[in-house]
């Protein structure tokens, strides 16, 4: 009687301890003991903010943004002075950030390819060539690329004042420690037919893919797709622009005695951050690329080559594909690194998000933590978004398993 | 006739001496052959690369050796004594850029610490050093003594941390930022994979937002929101604000990998170790996280790479770390326009570390490799 008693019997005998027993009641009480710990620290700090924003006289509203920001920003895609909000300073912030985020993102595709493919060159010296660089360019801070290229393009190109005849090129592009200077295209009444024809072609051309591959399933007949909207994106609108008179002009820069006037301007902060993100992030998406092209396995060219398809078809219809579905889930993740490197802009003073916002409008407002939520907030957005889309890909391009 | 003699009586059959196999199907002109000229791509890129070597390197290796300066007393001294790089400048401040503003009579002790921490690494690292039992526990010990030797207390000379900078300062942060960032990573893997849905809320929400912002922003909330949230009137170490920031940025980014290497272990592998009668911490500790983390390391290693490359990142906020002291020092108008020698020597030190980081994931990964991967 006893044996057994003390077998089974000193948790049964204490309620608590049997309930701790339970795997399904522990569970459950961990995890209430968690939401209270959580509750009790989040209450703590922010009974720690109210006490703190009050002991300074501060209160804690966004109506900041609605006030002149008075500072100047450089560059800015829509219209901007110092008269303006704080509000605009953060949208001209934004889309500094998105600007040198997208043209990132697209040289340092097109260079990450081309060292990815390069990389997996039989020739002997171009590969060891690009390892080198590849593994040189990864193993340094990203920070340090910036302000090297900064440093490179402030320090050693020639200023506007004497301009050496190597960085003018044909009076029209003027390349300077003050950024790159070149025409800006200067739009006429009728130009927005010459969009419209644009947008026309594309929609044309998504329509005929979809009908060439009905003709395709239904007689074999093959239609040159590519050909025709190749002809038709950039035959309509150069029909449509030369119909409406061709309302297109540029104003070229011209180089006067101490800067240059005119035209559009490539700020030497945006050319070393663009330079310098999208060098670095093409070493990273080189590596993915080879990665992704060493996955498909030869058997799959031999058999493509097999069922008769030329060298062409095999790339386009069956190795591509494959590559793609290594290639894009970490292709993506190196998109989000470089819009959220480019904060580092702070450096060397180009005026994105974290700049205007989070930087000079914090200082002059004094509201900490108003300015970093939006800050956060609007990081946080992108990379969801950005999460969002890579999921929706991933999902669409996946193996469809019989 | 006499030539078939000899060519019988010389040799018995099959004991005919090996020749050389033909010039072009061996040996270094095939080797050429193969890998430089096998088409006419091959060709083109060849010498295109040739000419681009050529156009690179002469003047590089001029402008950084044969032409360079590497004792003057300022920029102009430089420009008259060689055209090339003026190392001049990195040797004048060499003991400036690794010890900052740390007291000049207490460097000993960095030095002192450097060398333990040495020490505490090899039995970590290699796990053939004699007596490695030992070595593993004095590495356990090894932060605290750490601790007092930089910051001093307990009979040795108080040093602020805001003397910290330099080389110093990197190798601080880097270091506790991976020491910390490992375990804490491993914990928020295994809470994003835990069947308590509030757990796994908490751990996804955490790795999410740490993923979702920039470390610049973080390090922005450190240096200037966090006193918010403190009780009022405490004073907070800012180097102490960055290395917790730091830590628990790298860490969300750990729990990924981490995470990662736990869905690549086979579900048989949990269901075995439950039959077993392994309780939760006993299977992972046992079971899952010794595979787990073997997959993983390559990605442990990258994290870390990234880690001690963003700590570059702690001069916006105006630390001075190796690039901060860098970037100041160019103000020197002494020694003006002389960035690109000084940003190639910090970039010389962050290649060594890192490469020598992943290089060392290399060897780790071909020892722990057990042949059955799949």
């Amino acid at each position: 009687m006893s044996t057994i008693d003390m077998a089974g019997g000193s948790p049964e005998r204490n309620p608590i301890a049997r309930l701790w027993y339970d795997k399904e009641t522990r569970s459950v009480i961990l995890q209430i003991l968690t939401i209270i710990l959580l509750l009790t620290f989040f209450g703590y700090i922010i009974a720690n903010a109210i006490e703190n924003l009050r002991l300074l006289g501060k209160t804690f509203s966004f109506t900041f943004l609605f006030e002149p920001a008075s500072y100047d920003i450089n560059q800015h895609l829509i219209d901007y002075s110092s008269t303006s909000t704080h509000l605009r300073a953060g949208i001209v912030g934004i889309l500094n950030t998105l600007l040198v985020a997208v043209c990132g993102i697209i040289l340092a595709t097109i260079l990450g390819f081309i060292m990815g493919v390069l990389r997996l060159s039989p020739n002997w010296l171009v590969n060891r060539l690009i390892y080198c660089i590849i593994e040189f360019v990864r193993n340094v801070p990203v920070l340090l690329h910036i302000l090297l290229v900064h440093g490179i393009i402030v320090h050693t190109l020639p200023q506007p004042r004497g301009l050496p005849d190597w960085a003018n090129w044909g009076d029209t592009f003027f390349l300077t420690n003050r950024g790159l200077f070149m025409p800006s295209p200067e739009f006429g009444g009728a130009f927005w037919l010459v969009w419209i024809a644009f947008f026309a072609a594309i929609g044309f051309s998504i329509w005929f893919k979809k009908y060439a591959k009905k003709i395709q399933d239904d007689t074999g007949r093959i239609l040159p797709v590519f050909w025709t909207s190749v002809g038709a994106i950039i035959g309509l609108p150069l029909v449509a622009y030369f119909i409406t008179g061709m309302p297109l002009s540029w104003e070229i820069p011209t180089l006067g005695k101490f800067n240059l006037k005119g035209g559009m301007t490539i700020r030497p902060e945006f050319m070393a951050l663009w330079l310098a993100l999208s060098i670095y992030t093409a070493c990273f998406i080189a590596e993915i690329v080879r990665a992704g092209i060493l996955s498909v396995s030869k058997g799959q060219w031999e058999a493509s080559q097999a069922l008769g398809a030329s060298r062409g078809l095999t790339l386009k219809n069956v190795i591509i594909p494959q590559a793609l579905r290594v290639i894009v889930p970490p292709l993506t993740s190196q998109y989000l690194n470089i819009t959220k490197n480019s904060s580092l802009a702070i450096a060397i003073g180009y005026m994105d998000i974290v700049a205007t916002i989070g930087g000079i409008s914090l200082m002059q407002t004094g509201k900490e933590m108003e300015t970093m939520i939006i800050v956060l907030l609007f990081y946080l957005t992108v990379s969801l978004l950005i999460s969002a889309f890579m999921n929706w890909y991933n999902k669409r391009i996946k193996l469809v398993e019989r | 006739m006499t030539t078939q003699d000899q060519a019988v009586q010389s040799y018995a059959p099959g004991e005919h001496p090996d020749l050389p196999a033909p010039m072009l199907t061996s040996g270094p002109l095939f080797w050429i052959k193969e890998n430089l000229f096998s088409s006419w791509l091959n060709v083109v890129l060849t010498v295109l690369t040739m000419l681009l070597l050529w156009a690179v390197i002469p003047p590089l290796l001029s402008w950084a050796f044969v032409d360079s300066v590497f004792t003057a007393a300022d920029r102009n001294e430089c420009r008259e004594l060689g055209s090339g790089a003026c190392w001049a400048f990195i040797s004048e401040r060499f003991t400036f850029f690794i010890y900052a503003f740390y007291p000049a009579g207490e460097r000993w002790r960095v030095n002192l610490a450097f060398i333990l921490m040495i020490l505490a690494l090899v039995p970590l690292l290699y796990d053939k050093t004699p007596y490695r039992k030992y070595g593993l526990i004095y590495a356990c010990f090894f932060p605290v003594l750490a601790y007092w030797l930089l910051l001093g207390g307990f009979g040795l000379k108080e040093v602020e941390t805001h003397t910290f900078g330099g080389v110093m300062l990197n190798l601080v942060i880097g270091v506790t930022g991976i020491a910390c960032s490992l375990p804490i990573g491993i914990l928020l893997a295994l809470g994003r994979q835990s069947n308590m849905p509030v757990v796994r809320m908490l751990c996804v929400v955490f790795i999410e937002f740490f993923r979702g912002v920039p470390l610049i922003t973080i390090l922005f909330v450190a240096s200037t929101m966090l006193s918010y949230f403190l009780p009022p009137g405490s004073e907070f170490d800012l180097l102490l604000r960055v290395l917790i920031m730091v830590t628990l940025f790298s860490a969300a980014y750990m729990a990924e990998v981490v995470r990662g290497g736990l869905q690549a272990i086979p579900k048989g592998q949990y269901e075995a170790s439950d039959s077993m009668g392994l309780k939760y911490w006993q299977s992972m500790r046992l079971i899952v996280l010794p595979q787990a983390l073997k997959i993983s390391i390559p990605g442990i290693v990258n994290t870390f790479i990234g880690l001690f490359k963003d700590t570059t990142l702690v001069l916006i906020i105006g630390l001075l770390d190796l690039l901060g002291l860098g970037r100041s020092a160019l103000a020197d108008s002494k020694w003006n326009g002389l960035s690109t020698e000084i940003y190639m020597s910090v970039a010389i030190f962050f290649f060594i570390c890192c490469f020598g980081m992943s290089r060392y994931s290399l060897y780790l990964e071909r020892k722990l490799e057990t042949g059955h991967a799949r």
